[in-house]
């Protein structure tokens, strides 16, 4: 395959992922790794660079959006990313004793977990219970909706903390900017609106990817050729995404078709791990 | 200087918008470039090779002069990975202001955690 043809396939590849990944809201890095191992046969070391890269762009420029509406919670954000930089850094640093095809494999299993995640009822509540960290660390906070604005309060903010660290550890391991997980403590756990904590999970993967992308830029898994499609792939898919208005019976649809594509080729990729041809 | 709640939102949501695009366009142009130059030649990317001269900071500011794509793309890629990190450092900025030393020691603790990881990362 020439440098011509690779760029091509990898830009429409990264295009489409950028697009599914916005209209969804599933993320586009997803994509990019099966697309390259199994697709063009890319090294999975270059990939995991690749879909970190991936998840920077896309995460930053959604971000941008949300926290302009001001939805987005930075102080809690902020507070959230001394764990998953701690996270993504040893993460990047345990991936090197890790052999390759067991990196798939994992990849594979997250991937069906976000997919499963991803496609739960979304519980709408907020949250009053006070706690004692949260205000001492100011983390309550409210949000625009529908005209209106909703205070929210939030719990379990330690145990949280140290469940962040582990979305982390697996964002920097796999590549991935592991939002699914983020969403689930956050939501989940630490009792914060749905809406918040979607838009600060988003806020915070591009500054967790950045700690791990470094340690990675460094040993050389942030190939340029590679790279350069799937930046602008994504970002032009995302765009378009953007752009698109959907219609909520249509999305639901569109999620499950997202959900099944991802549960395939997560299937591919364990097999693929297990079978070492990764 | 006081700067409101509503002034931080737009000044951060117009660097992360920036960072992206720029990076885009430089890449793109780069890109162009490398594609021009090397688009006949094979793709080898099924294995590994490690750190390779043209990805490393040092050579992609000595070449982007000479016009090398595939420095120019690694430029682009730098910019996008520095993105986050300019608006961590933003937002200190910003709590410092704002007189919140709590969250001015969190965001340059963060900062901290990102720099060494740039520093220490190569050594693992």
């Amino acid at each position: 395959m020439t440098v011509l043809v690779f760029t091509l396939i990898l830009l429409c590849g990264s295009y489409i992922a950028g697009l599914l990944g916005s209209l969804t809201g599933l993320g586009g890095g997803f994509v990019i790794i099966p697309l390259l191992t199994l697709g063009l046969n890319v090294d999975i070391h270059y990939a995991v660079g690749a879909s970190l890269i991936a998840a920077i762009a896309t995460s930053s420029g959604s971000a941008a959006a949300y926290v302009k509406e001001g939805i987005t919670n930075m102080r809690l954000g902020i507070f959230l990313e001394i764990a998953t930089t701690i996270g993504a850094f040893a993460g990047a640093v345990l991936a090197v004793y890790i052999a390759a095809h067991y990196i798939a494999v994992l990849f594979g299993i997250i991937l069906i977990c976000s997919a499963v995640i991803s496609l739960r009822k979304k519980r709408v509540r907020v949250n009053h219970k006070k706690s004692y960290l949260a205000d001492k660390l100011k983390l309550n906070s409210s949000y625009p909706e529908g005209g209106k604005t909703i205070e929210y309060k939030i719990t379990n903010v330690a145990g949280g903390f140290f469940m962040m660290m582990f979305a982390g550890v697996i964002s920097g391991i796999i590549g991935i900017g592991s939002g699914a997980l983020k969403v689930v403590v956050m939501d989940g756990f630490m009792r914060i609106p749905f809406k918040v904590s979607t838009t600060t999970s988003n806020f915070m993967i591009g500054v967790t990817a950045a700690a791990s992308t470094v340690v990675y830029l460094q040993r050389g898994q942030i190939d340029p050729g590679i790279c350069m499609p799937v930046v602008i792939g994504v970002v032009l898919g995302a765009l378009s995404g953007s752009k698109i208005l959907v219609k909520t019976t249509s999305s639901i649809w569109l999620k499950w078709v997202f959900a099944a594509i991802i549960f395939l080729l997560a299937i591919q990729m364990i097999y693929n791990g297990l079978t070492e041809q990764i | 200087m006081m700067t409101n709640k509503r002034d931080i939102q737009l000044i951060i949501s117009r660097i992360l918008r920036t960072g992206v695009f720029a990076s885009v366009g430089i890449a793109l142009a780069g890109g162009i470039i490398y594609l021009w130059r090397h688009g006949n030649e094979v793709v080898n990317y099924e294995v590994f090779k490690g750190a390779q001269g043209y990805q490393a900071p040092g050579y992609v500011f000595h070449n982007i002069v000479t016009i090398h794509g595939r420095a120019i793309i690694q430029a682009g890629i730098l910019l996008l990975i520095a993105t986050p990190v300019i608006r961590v450092i933003f937002s200190a900025v910003n709590f410092i202001l704002e007189k919140d030393y709590l969250y001015t020691g969190i965001t340059l603790l963060v900062l901290g955690i990102i720099i060494f990881s740039m520093l220490q990362g190569g050594s693992f």
